[in-house]
């Protein structure tokens, strides 16, 4: 055998066990330590400069007024621009949309996703056919299945254009809403599938037949068992896609572009950056999309209490 | 995979278990049309020729190719999928070397700091990305990274990070790491330990973590569209929503669908070869993570 110690990975490699609660830290808990510090030092650098720097810009550009079409007339105004978004009817409109999308299509996916995920789980016939198809919307370009559901509504093109009832359905306010809470569903209910499924995994089968045994429903072990042992499971599902949802952007801009008041937060700040160029306006809807999303995410995690992932205070196993 | 039922080979029985087979069968079916229609449609619609777009039927009545002959002899399109195959690409190697290194030192190393990486990349794989457009917007134009490939790999990068992270720490934490120790004891240098069993255990987590990181830059709208501006650094998906009809009465309804149909290639393949891998990988790293 060659000697060949040398490299990246031998060093890796070469941290001895790791062992706990000693005051005095030995020379090998310092390297372990140092290691540690180093491998994590570039994912964290990443993370940091694309983010928390540019939240700090986006709140300092949220102070000014700054419209690229007029850059002269950049100066300090405080919270001038806060109040003029928070003062306008559109992103209040938008807001309202946005919330009962999120909370409309996200109801609509547990209920789906539940169902998928049972099928997935117990599916005696062709387990893997449905898990393979079930991937496609999950793994699919977002605005490809946009212009799908966008040709298949459009007046012109699509063969499901008359079954809401309306005329041109993608140019009233309702119908398009369905359409886009439609679109959402169809892509995201198997990924709330699969999250809920790996806490149905979770879910003892001798369990499910003690409880059989003693007598309960199908219902009730659905209720009594299966869902209570799959809370952490479905609350995770459920801070994931609300969070996800409240930044709907792409189905929206394929499917209506906003128009006839179907615009979302995120489609707003869009119109008011890159349509409009005023970057101050557009930074103050990016603080104010920020603020609402920690406030929904702060909700999720009290509710989770010590289920929340990160709170595993494990890796060494 | 199909589970045989291998029950009591009473006739009762066998019929209650074939009732129940059919009952799921039925039950399969309606997921996969669930799955398959849009898709369909737009495979449908790229195979239309252009004055049957209108027809709106499911099925074309008459094939055609002329779609894809079109966007594969215009610039536009290559020169958006160059952009978008070598964008996902780099983002995904830089992302899941990074996301190995930070997540094996979760998984099994101890050192100040491990809560709060967890926590940021929970954060951030929460954060509205929207937040970011405008600040980035503007930084990327003084940096001079606007419109350009890297403008869009370091946004893709630190979003795909939180996912590399997770899903990877919860693959090494799976890893039996013991055998590293036995290797060694058997005479194994750490190189060797490291290359003959660690890495062959490792690779199918990191592996699938690509394919997970891949699809998440592959899919990717906003960024696309609001920091791009020009065929340099446009990806397919940004490009679709610039595509003309070839002439202004004609809507770009068939290229459109054509492009969807080559994007879509890629999520196909990974789906029907790797299933089991992605369920894997999506799955430890939300609930274990």
């Amino acid at each position: 055998m060659s000697q060949t110690v040398d490299s990246g990975p031998s060093e890796v490699v070469a941290a001895p066990p790791p062992k706990r609660g000693k005051p005095i830290l030995s020379e090998g808990k310092k390297a372990e330590r140092r290691l540690g510090l180093l491998l994590c030092a570039p994912a964290a650098i990443v993370m940091v400069a694309v983010t928390a720097w540019p939240i700090i810009y986006s709140v300092w550009l949220s102070l000014q007024r700054y419209d690229l079409r007029f850059p002269d007339q950049r100066e300090f105004v405080f919270l001038d621009n806060y109040i003029a978004v928070l003062s306008d009817g559109y992103w209040w409109t938008a807001f309202g949309i946005t919330t009962l999308l999120t909370v409309v299509s996200v109801v609509i996916e547990l209920v789906l996703g539940m169902l998928l995920a049972l099928v997935m789980h117990r599916t005696i016939v062709g387990r893997g056919l449905v898990r393979t198809v079930s991937l496609i919307p999950y793994g699919i370009v977002t605005v490809v299945a946009a212009f799908s559901w966008f040709y298949a509504w459009n007046t012109d093109t699509g063969y499901l254009t008359d079954l809401l009832g309306a005329q041109a359905p993608l140019t009233q306010q309702i119908p398009s809403l369905l359409i886009i809470i439609l679109a959402e569903v169809w892509k995201t209910t198997p990924f709330m599938a699969l999250l809920l499924m790996a806490g149905l995994a979770l879910v003892p089968d001798d369990l499910l037949k003690a409880a059989s045994m003693d007598g309960a429903s199908g219902w009730q072990r659905f209720t009594k068992v299966i869902i209570p042992m799959m809370k952490p499971a479905i609350l995770v599902a459920l801070l994931f896609r609300t969070l996800d949802a409240f930044r709907i952007f792409d189905n929206i801009f394929v499917l209506t572009k906003g128009a006839n008041d179907t615009s979302s937060v995120s489609m707003q700040t869009y119109n008011n950056l890159i349509r409009g160029l005023n970057l101050g306006i557009g930074s103050t809807m990016s603080v104010l999309i920020f603020i609402a999303v920690a406030i929904i995410a702060f909700i999720f995690i009290k509710l989770f209490g010590a289920s929340a992932p990160g709170n595993d205070p494990g890796g060494k196993r | 995979m199909t589970v045989i039922v291998t029950g009591p080979v009473s006739k009762a029985a066998g019929r209650k278990a074939t009732g129940r087979k059919v009952r799921w069968g039925i039950v399969d079916i309606v997921v996969v049309v669930y799955a398959l229609i849009p898709v369909l449609w737009t495979l449908s619609l790229s195979f239309k020729t252009a004055e049957a777009q209108t027809d709106k039927g499911f099925f074309p009545s008459e094939w055609t190719l002329q779609n894809y002959r079109d966007i594969f002899t215009t610039n536009e399109f290559i020169r958006a999928l160059i952009n978008s195959i070598g964008i996902a690409i780099i983002a995904t190697l830089i992302a899941v070397v990074l996301g190995t290194m930070a997540a094996y030192a979760i998984a099994r190393l101890d050192f100040p700091g491990k809560q709060l990486l967890v926590g940021v990349s929970l954060l951030i794989a929460m954060f509205p990305q929207v937040s970011l457009v405008s600040p980035l917007f503007e930084m990327e134009r003084q940096l001079g990274l606007f419109d350009t490939w890297p403008g869009l790999i370091l946004p893709y990068i630190t979003f795909a990070l939180p996912l590399a992270i997770y899903t990877l720490s919860a693959f090494f934490r799976e890893i039996p790491w013991e055998l590293e120790k036995a290797a060694k004891m058997d005479g194994a240098t750490p190189a060797q330990a490291f290359r003959r069993v660690i890495a062959p255990l490792a690779a199918p987590g990191v592996f699938t973590t690509a394919i997970l990181v891949f699809i998440f830059c592959w899919n990717d709208f906003l960024f696309a569209i609001s920091l791009t501006s020009t065929e340099a650094s446009r990806t397919v998906p940004a490009a679709l929503s610039f595509f003309t009809g070839a002439s202004q009465f004609e809507a770009p309804t068939g290229t459109i669908s054509a492009a969807a149909v080559v994007i879509t290639i890629p999520i196909i393949l990974f789906v029907l070869f790797f299933q089991r891998r992605i369920v894997a990988g999506l799955t430890s790293g939300a609930v274990k993570g």
